[in-house]
Parts: C-alpha cells; structure tokens; sequence
C-alpha cells in the first residue's frame, strides 16, 4: 500500500481574496414529533433570503402534491429530503443544512422527532453547540421533549434554545409560555446546560424567528436568528491537553516513518517530549510534516503527520500524549450508554468498542443504573441481569479485553467517546461516554508492561524482584565477612602465620567480593525460578 | 516552516482536517479503497485533500473514473493530465453493454442514459475491481437526499442504499465494518458547501477543467437550456441553430445534460464574485435532478453515487 513519494506541492497560482473567516456554529433542532421542526428551518431559511430560487419554485410545487398547510407554503418540504419523509410528513434522518448570514456561518442538522429514529437524532447532536429544542405551545414538555434534552446534555451540547412554537394556537399567550418555561428550567436543573434561551414562536408565520413577532411584544428578547448569531461558541480544544490518535503509520520508504492523526486536544511542537500510551513510553517530536511544508506549530483541529526522534515502534490505535497530563490507561470503563438498536443489549457478549482510531473486543458486566428521562436523574437498578433495550439510556460498566487510553467524556469529547459494534450485524448498537477509568493489575502485566518490555528487547522485570546494584554490594558484604573470619581462622591453623593467613584472607576478600557481585548481577538477568504473588483479582477499580 | 499553524484555525483549515481523517480512517480500516474521479470542482478538490492525506506517501488508491463516452472533451483530456501529473493510477469503466445499445441521452433520455451508464457501469467497475470502499465527491449541500446521507453510507452487496437504516454516526468515529460483497461509498466533503469549494480552490491554487471558466463556446438552446455541441452527436432538432456564446458551466456531467450558463466570469475571483451573487442553486443545470423530485434518491437507492 506504500507506493513511493508523492511529488510536493506545486507552486500556487495567485489566490483569490481570501474569504472572509466567519465564526461557525453547529446547532441542532430537535423535540418531539410535530412541533415544527423542520419548519421552523425551512422558513428561516426562506425568510433570511437564504434559499435559491429553483428551491423555492420547487418548494412551491411540492407543497401542492404534498403539503399540510393548504395553499401556503408547507416549509418542512425544503428539508424534509427523503420521498418516505415527504409522503409521510415526518422527519426520519438527520438533514445538514448549511448557510451564512453577514455575521455567521451556521450548520445545522435538522433532526427526527420520532422515538423510533432517536437515534438519528444523537448523530446530529454529537457534533453539535447548541441545540434548539421544540416545544409545542398547546403540548408543553413531552416525553420526547425530555428524552431529547437528557440526550443533548449528556452528549455535551452546553447551549439550548427551547423554542415555544405554535404560539398562534394558544392565542400568543405569555401565562401559556411563562408556565412552559418555568417547567423546563425545573427541570433541565439536573442537566448541564451552561446557558437557555427560550423562545416563543409561530414557525410557519416566521414570528420571532428572522423578524421580532409584532403578535408578542410582551417577549422582549432576540429573535432565533439574531440569538443564534450572538451565541459564544466554546471552541476550548487547543488549551486541553495534548491528544493525538495514531491512525495512519506513514511509511513511504525506508528513510521516512510519520505518524499520521487529528489532534484532538491541545498543541504540538518540535521537540515536545510526548508520552506514547498505553505503552508508557516517552519520545521526543522531530517533524510535524504536512504537504505544505514542515509546521513549526500545530494545534487542536488539525490533521498532520508527526515524526519522532527515534525508531519506536507504533501503531494505529495508539495515543501520543502530553507527558503532564497523560490519558487514562483502563481496560475497565464506568460509561453511560445510549442504546441504539432494537435488539437489546446482551451483558457479557463480546462487541467492539472504538474510541478514537482503538478498536477492541469488549463486553458489558453490568448495567447499573437507568437514566429516567422524566427526571434525567440515575435510578440504581435491583436486578443486576436488566439491560437497555432501544433508545435507552443507563450507567453500564464495560470490561475491554486490552486496555486503552482514553479520557472522561466531560474532559474531552474526541478521546472520551466511543461507540459499540455488534461483530456479526456490524451495526453500530450503543454510543457511549466515559465517566471512569481503571485498570485491573491482570492486563497491566499481561497487556502493558509486556509490550514496553518486548520494545526493550528484555524481558519483563518484576521490580519487587529486581535487586539493585547497592543491594548485590551491601549482599556479598554481608556474606564476605563472616567467611572471611573462617578463612582466616583456617589459613591460621594451618599455617600458625598470622602474616600470611592476613594475606591470604585479603586476597581472598578482594576477589570473591568482587566475584559475587558479578555474579549476583549475573543472575538477574535471569527469570528462572522466580514465583511472584498474584494479587487477587477483585474489580474494585470503578 | 509554516507561520499560519500560530493563527486560530479558519473555516476552510477545518473542512480540509476533516476530509483528510476521514479519508485516513477509510484507508486504515478497508481493504480495497478507491476513488471515484469525476473530473469535476469537487474531484479536483478531493484529490488534491488526498495528495495532502498521506504525503509524503500517495495516496495509498487509485482512480476510478466511469467514462458515459459523453463527457466534454476538455474533461477527459483533463483527467488523463492530473493522473499523470499525481501519478496514480486510473481506471477507466465504461459499461460495455450500454456501447452495444448505443447509448445516446438525447434519444433515450436521462433516467435510462444515467441508469444504464452510470448506475450500472460503477456497479460492474467496484464488482470488477472488488473494491470495498468508494470516495466520491458529493456534498450535502448538493441536493435533498444527499444533505441526509452519512459520511461513511454503507450499501449491501447488491449496492443499495437504505435510507431509513443509515447506521448513525458519532463525533469521527466511523463504523467502516462490514461484510462480504458489501461495500461503503465515503463522502470526504459532506460537510463542505459550493462556496468552500471554489475558495479552497482559490486558497490552494488548483487546477480546474476550463469548462468552469467563460469563453465564447458553441451551444444551442434546448428547452430553455444551454447545451453545448461538443462533438457531432449531438443531432440538432427543428429550429434550433448553433449560436457562439460567452458561456461557463457551474456543474459538469454529460455534455447534452449539462446546461450552461451565460457569464462573463472569466477568473476565479469572477466566478466566486458571481456565485455570491446567485438566486439559483448549483443543481440547476442538471437535467437529471428535474426526473421528479425524488428522482435522486431513487437513483442513490439503486447505487447511482
């Protein structure tokens, strides 16, 4: 697969202006089924001038064979982009859209409301901001509107806009909407939600969405848009530590071994001293190589092939990094588990589990809790032979068959989510966040040390074991002059010379010492005969 | 040494890290990769993200490029240069069956031209070649169906797309397992819009067919579209007649499916300048996105890329 050099960059032609960089944001827009959401998209859209003309005609079209809004425009057609959705007026995959205002770029992903497609719905938030959450006016807080809060929150979305749509239909009540936002702020207080905004709306009127509604001038907050616009948007990856998944070892030729990643946390330079996991073993930075010339810097974001200092060897799924803060090594992980699939999880079944670019054999010990999506709180499960079952969620504690790096999902999103294959369907079955770390001595000896010892090209030492060069010393010290005495003892029967028994014994004490400390440290080098204690295999790490 | 690494990174910096982890991932975890070559804007970026991807190493694939026998001329001489110039291999498809029917879509329309040619022919070429993962160009921000597809779109052993079973996709954590005979078609660019497109083209300097840029070309009028006459195939019907005008195209496909556009936008800046401006959308000159307005998700369900 390694098939020689590629030719460098060629010389570049006159750019054109660069484009002014607008700060992104990914949000997403979610709640239960029929509050709106995909209209609420499709109108800002239309309203911000933001669709293209042949959109619109097609729009206006489609609304005639397929839209709910009878002569008008039906805007949830400008999104809803799968003829099953069109048919049935629902949402059923996640749709990215993609527009810029004067102040903004935006992505948003437009996600289902159904139960059933939950899981589309954990796609879009995964990677999303700020989330918008539908409610309806006449419905309030529905399940589905908590499941959905629950699940934006635990995927770390740290923003939420609850939009309070179908205001028309309560009569632009301001009771109707205080009631809703009271009930949600009570309960998203459990949640980890740095900032709410909530909204009341007609999305099919564009009210409060790109225009202030002239119906609610009791509302005196921005509209959607101009919030959306304000938002600060938390882009912390380059202070964390350094994270840096090997996906790709580089290799071209003999002369050239790169390591090839995305830094998903902090920065990297040369000469940085790195930690590589879950070997333990640290190295030096020489190159951060890209086509466009050697970098001096790089940082969280970015996508560059690094080179070390020495030869070691490495391999996809390893982690450098930073050797002050490294990652945890854990073949035990506490995590919560969002179940994606209808068949329902089956405890100590082998799936793979993939964090960063590690795959492994993993099963699933227990599940100890259910996240109640009335509450969002934990409720410590009885029976310990319960699962999840689909669209569940749940504390579970996961044995890996090798240890991994990995970090708690709240320090860092890249390195601290990871996801379950079923090995037969490969389907992807669970997504899951870590919230603890541990590392049974079992796989430290077996799995770790074994392979920092094997790159040593010795075998692997047992430190209780190891003597050090003091103590062969202070050891055949110990030995040497009680012997000596005898030698002298002996040498002074036979002889009745005290001058030549002296010599003869400090002869001798010079010598042996010498030769038993060569010895001693002779044989520490060898294993054979040595038993260790095993430490009990209990599993109290979590 | 690079200085612009210091700055924060630019909308841009982020699109082209995530196409090139993705195309990193895909590489990593499948057997027989390839990349499917269009020879359009999309394509020339996606190559020019996997030159980035693996240097100093190539691009560890080659280049699938499924040849309709009706593409513009200048694109096809334009293929054959960039493959010379990376040096990596191409492959050429054309389905053999569709040249024994002669295949013509101004006689047999767009749907049985695109199904027969295109649809099928990549099929036979990722069957022949058994390649297990397919690159291919499209973005969300192209059309309906395809804003709701996922990076990695896994497809069955028959190449079908399930719309409503797309495995769900988390972070940059790609599922790329599967079994035999199934395959995965990887969109690299998912994420990126027509705007990004040409200021990435324009940031990095590179290359396009000369199609994209306004000259003075041979076209007639059809149905209110602007066909260029690339070649003598193209029988001329009642009352239309050859005109030289200043025309550019914003999409490439197949020369008599392919409308132009009136312009003047002769420079990159020209051609963003009026992108900016636009009331229509890209698609808009393809006549195989007018089969109806589902018509691109049938064709992705039968295994159209």
């Amino acid at each position: 697969m390694h098939g020689g050099l590629a030719t460098p960059a060629p010389l570049r032609a006159p750019a054109g202006p660069a484009p002014a960089d607008k700060p992104l944001l990914r949000f997403i827009t979610c709640g239960s089924v029929d509050d709106g959401k995909s209209t609420l998209i499709g109108r800002l859209l239309y309203d911000a001038d933001l669709a293209a003309d042949d959109l619109i005609a097609a729009l206006e079209q489609d609304s005639k064979k397929h839209g709910t809004q009878g002569d008008d425009l039906d805007f949830a057609l400008l999104v809803d982009g799968l003829a099953a959705e069109r048919e049935q007026g629902i949402t059923i995959d996640v749709a990215y859209r993609y527009f810029a205002t004067e102040k903004r770029k935006f992505i948003v992903a437009d996600t289902p409301g159904h139960v059933q497609y939950t899981r589309n719905m954990a796609t879009g938030a995964s990677t999303a901001e700020l989330a918008v959450l539908l409610v309806d006016a006449r419905r309030g807080l529905l399940d589905q509107t908590r499941r959905h809060s629950v699940i934006v929150s635990m995927l770390g979305v740290r923003h939420v806009v609850v939009a309070v749509n179908k205001m028309d239909l309560v009569s632009y009540s301001q009771e109707i909407f205080a009631d809703i936002e009271r009930d949600f702020r009570a309960f998203a207080e459990h949640l980890r939600f740095l900032t709410i905004q909530v909204i009341p709306l007609v999305a099919k009127d564009g009210d409060n969405l790109v225009h202030a509604s002239k119906k609610m001038d009791w509302y005196s907050g921005p509209p959607l848009l101009a919030y959306l616009e304000s938002v600060a948007s938390d882009d912390n990856a380059r202070v964390l530590p350094f994270r840096f998944p090997v996906q790709w070892v580089n290799r071209p030729s003999h002369d050239f071994r790169g390591f090839s990643g995305f830094i998903a946390g902090g920065n990297v330079k040369p000469g940085d001293i790195v930690r590589i996991l879950p070997s333990g073993r640290d190295t030096t930075i020489a190159r951060i190589v890209t086509y466009d010339g050697d970098l001096a810097h790089a940082v969280a974001g970015q996508s560059v092939t690094l080179t070390l200092t020495e030869e070691i060897d490495i391999s996809r799924g390893d982690m450098l990094v930073s050797p002050v803060s490294p990652a945890k090594i854990g073949d035990r992980l506490s995590a919560r588990l969002l179940w994606l699939v209808r068949e329902p999880l089956t405890l100590d079944k082998s799936y793979l589990l993939k964090l960063g670019a590690r795959m492994t054999p993993a099963f699933v010990k227990q599940v100890a809790s259910h996240i109640q999506i009335e509450t969002g709180l934990a409720e410590p499960l009885a029976d310990s032979s319960q699962t999840l079952a689909f669209n569940e969620i749940g504390e579970a504690e996961l044995w890996l068959d090798t240890a991994i790096a990995c970090d708690l999902y709240e320090d860092n999103r890249e390195t601290g989510g990871f996801i379950l294959i079923d090995r037969v369907t490969n389907e992807t079955v669970a997504v899951g966040m870590v919230k603890q770390s541990a590392w049974t001595e079992r796989s430290a000896r077996n799995g770790v040390e074994a392979s920092y010892a094997s790159m040593e090209g010795v075998p692997p030492p047992d430190h209780l074991l190891h003597p050090t060069p003091l103590r062969s010393l202070v050891k055949s010290l110990s030995w040497r002059v009680p012997g000596s005495v005898i030698t002298f003892g002996a040498a002074f029967l036979f002889t009745q010379d005290t001058g030549i028994s002296a010599a003869i014994t400090g002869t001798e004490i010079v010598s042996k010492i010498v030769l038993y400390y060569l010895h001693e440290r002779l044989w520490t080098r060898f294993a054979v005969g040595l038993t260790k204690n095993e430490p009990p295999h209990d599993d109290t790490g979590l | 040494m690079n200085a612009l690494a210091a700055k924060p990174l630019g909308h841009l910096d982020r699109l082209e890290a995530e196409s090139i982890h993705i195309m990193r991932e895909v590489v990593a975890e499948c057997e027989r990769p390839v990349m499917l070559y269009s020879i359009g804007k999309d394509s020339a970026v996606m190559l020019h993200l996997a030159m980035k991807a693996f240097y100093p190493s190539k691009p560890p694939f080659p280049l699938l490029h499924v040849d309709t026998t009706w593409k513009f001329k200048e694109m096809i001489a334009f293929r054959d240069r960039r493959a010379a110039e990376t040096g990596l291999e191409l492959l050429v498809h054309t389905n053999p069956e569709g040249v024994a029917m002669n295949i013509d879509p101004t006689v047999h329309g767009s749907q049985l031209h695109t199904q027969i040619m295109k649809t099928d022919a990549l099929k036979q070429a990722l069957d022949k070649w058994k390649f297990d993962a397919a690159f291919g160009g499209a973005r969300r921000d192209e059309e309906k169906s395809r804003a709701k597809e996922r990076v990695l779109s896994f497809r069955n052993a028959q190449h079908r797309w399930d719309p409503k079973a797309q495995r769900p996709e988390f972070w940059r954590l790609y599922n790329a397992r599967k079994g035999p005979g199934e395959s995965l078609r990887v969109f690299p660019l998912s994420n990126w819009t027509e705007a990004d497109v040409w200021d990435y083209i324009a940031r990095e300097g590179i290359d396009v067919v000369p199609l994209y840029y306004a000259k003075e070309r041979p076209v007639i009028d059809r149905g209110g579209m602007l066909i260029m006459v690339d070649d003598d195939r193209l029988k001329l019907q009642q009352g239309e007649t050859v005109q030289q005008r200043l025309v550019r195209f914003r999409t490439l496909g197949c020369y008599p499916l392919t409308g132009a556009i009136e312009s003047s936008a002769a420079t990159l800046e020209e051609i963003i300048a009026e992108m900016r401006a636009s009331r229509s959308s890209e698609r808009q000159g393809r006549l195989i996105d007018h089969d109806g307005s589902s018509s691109m998700e049938q064709k992705k369900q039968e295994g159209y890329f």
